[in-house]
């Protein structure tokens, strides 16, 4: 029981080691770079940027409810949405929409590949498979996450900056002094080291749970949701992590 | 010529492979038979190195795969090709991409030479219109006939079959079987069929390795075969429902 964290742990770090190992051969699997860069950044761009507006806006109903006194100005919605999305929000949304979306995908199509032996038909080719599977996988969360949260703080901004103004809380110049008075540079930096940790979390965790798949359909059933409900959750623990030693 | 010393190898405690040796000669065509479970397919997916033993060594062409560094095993594979038990065709390609795919990666060809090379294999296994359909819009046959066309691409010195004619029917098992003659023949390789197929053993082996309970019960060629009166051979040859003469 206690030994079954500690030996996925051996595994999960062995497989990484085997990724590093294999970037060296990187100009054989570069092709793969591109379609999934293509498939876990461009195609989940919709969805975040829906879930970002939303956030952003929710959060500045929210503050507006939370801040109705005279003694308080209104931009201070402003500083306290802004700051939110770029710390929290932008990366958080993004980085739950894509343990959903892009690390369950990502682990039914390895696991589906392993017990279909597509994987065992790459190495016996000669192929390096974690090279050719997982790298470009990993490499393309790392690169395209960071592009997400932008786009989610910026949406998330808008959208949030949108309702204050159209919902009467707080108008739109208003809304952008609040934002500015309490805007630290370090807080994008942050967000920024935050994505590219939530990109490598979710990718490395789902390709290890596809990569390990065993058990026809219903282990692929199984390493699915296993690599959503583990992404999120050392997503939550990395964010943590990360606040606590950064902020 | 691959040589398999001393195989042991152990599941979660329990062993499926004891003691196994195994010589298979050049330009043969070896079958190795068995029940289910007996742990032929293990004993192939040593052969190619997927698996480790727990004990034991299998050398190709004098190599020992057990000991070399990976970058080195991944240089030995490119001398098989291996058709595995459902075809294994990467499912985001279609037929021609997939027998293209191995072209593509290992060698420095022009897009117009692996499209003949390609065409080529195709036609080797008797579907040279299949270029553009999925694996899914396939039947079961012709999936393992293009697996068959990518296994061939790179001119493989060895060819693995793993259960090439489960879950196909009569006609269809006998194609596969004219289809593992003629490659033999014409690319002059040496074949290893995992099968429980009697019928396909004695149609295309040269010779047979008899697996039972994990153990290599019985070696020999197919003339042996026939006359041999070991009981347990015997009597999974009959469960076969095949007469091989006394």
């Amino acid at each position: 029981m206690i030994l079954n964290p500690i030996r996925a742990l051996g595994k999960y770090s062995q497989l990484l080691y085997h990724a590093f190992g294999a970037l060296p051969e990187f100009g054989t699997y570069r092709v793969n770079l591109w379609q999934q860069m293509m498939r876990i950044g461009i195609d989940s761009l919709p969805i975040v940027m829906l879930a970002a507006a939303f956030s952003g806006a929710v959060t500045t109903v929210q503050t507006a409810y939370q801040l109705v006194s005279p003694l308080i100005p209104r931009s201070i919605i402003g500083s306290i949405v802004v700051p939110s999305m770029i710390l929290e929000l932008g990366a958080v949304v993004t980085g739950f929409i894509l343990a959903g979306r892009v690390g369950a995908r990502i682990a039914a199509e390895l696991g589906t590949m392993r017990v279909t032996e597509q994987i065992d038909a790459l190495e016996a080719m000669g192929l390096n498979s974690i090279g050719y599977l997982i790298v470009p996988r990993v490499l393309a969360g790392i690169v395209m996450f960071p592009v997400l949260y932008v786009a989610a703080s910026f949406v998330g901004i808008g959208g949030g900056m949108l309702v204050g103004h159209f919902g009467g809380f707080v108008p739109i110049g208003e809304f952008l002094e609040g934002a500015r008075e309490f805007f630290q540079p370090f807080d994008p930096v942050f967000g920024l080291i935050k994505s590219l940790v939530f990109g490598f979390t979710i990718t490395s965790i789902s390709c290890f749970k596809g990569y390990n798949t065993s058990g026809g359909a219903e282990g692929v059933g199984r390493s699915t949701t296993q690599a959503a409900v583990a992404s999120c959750v050392f997503l939550l623990l990395a964010d943590l992590v990360l606040a606590a030693t950064l902020l | 010529m691959i040589s398999v010393r001393n195989i042991n190898k152990s599941f979660d405690g329990r062993q499926v492979l004891f003691d196994v040796n195994l010589d298979i000669q050049e330009g043969h065509t070896q079958a190795i038979i068995g029940r289910s479970g007996s742990g032929k397919s293990v004993l192939m997916k040593h052969i190619i190195g997927l698996m480790q033993p727990d004990s034991g060594h299998i050398t190709v062409d004098g190599i020992d795969i057990n000991i070399i560094p990976y970058a080195e095993l991944r240089k030995v594979r490119r001398n098989f090709g291996v058709l595995f038990q459902g075809g294994a065709l990467f499912d985001s390609m279609d037929a021609f991409e997939n027998v293209a795919f191995p072209l593509r990666t290992f060698t420095s060809k022009s897009e117009s030479e692996v499209r003949a090379e390609v065409m080529e294999c195709l036609g080797m296994v008797e579907l040279p219109d299949v270029g553009k359909k999925m694996p899914s819009e396939l039947s079961g046959g012709m999936q393992k006939r293009v697996a068959l066309a990518r296994a061939v691409a790179l001119k493989p010195r060895y060819i693995l079959y793993d259960e090439p004619t489960s879950g196909l029917d009569p006609e269809t098992s006998n194609t596969i079987d004219e289809l593992i003659k003629s490659l033999a023949d014409q690319l002059n390789v040496t074949s290893i069929v995992v099968t429980h197929d009697m019928h396909s053993v004695l149609n295309i082996a040269d010779r047979a390795a008899f697996i039972h309970e994990g153990r290599m019960h019985w070696t020999g060629t197919i003339e042996d075969l026939h006359a041999s009166d070991d009981k347990v051979l015997r009597r999974f040859v009959k469960a076969n429902e095949y007469q091989i003469g006394v």
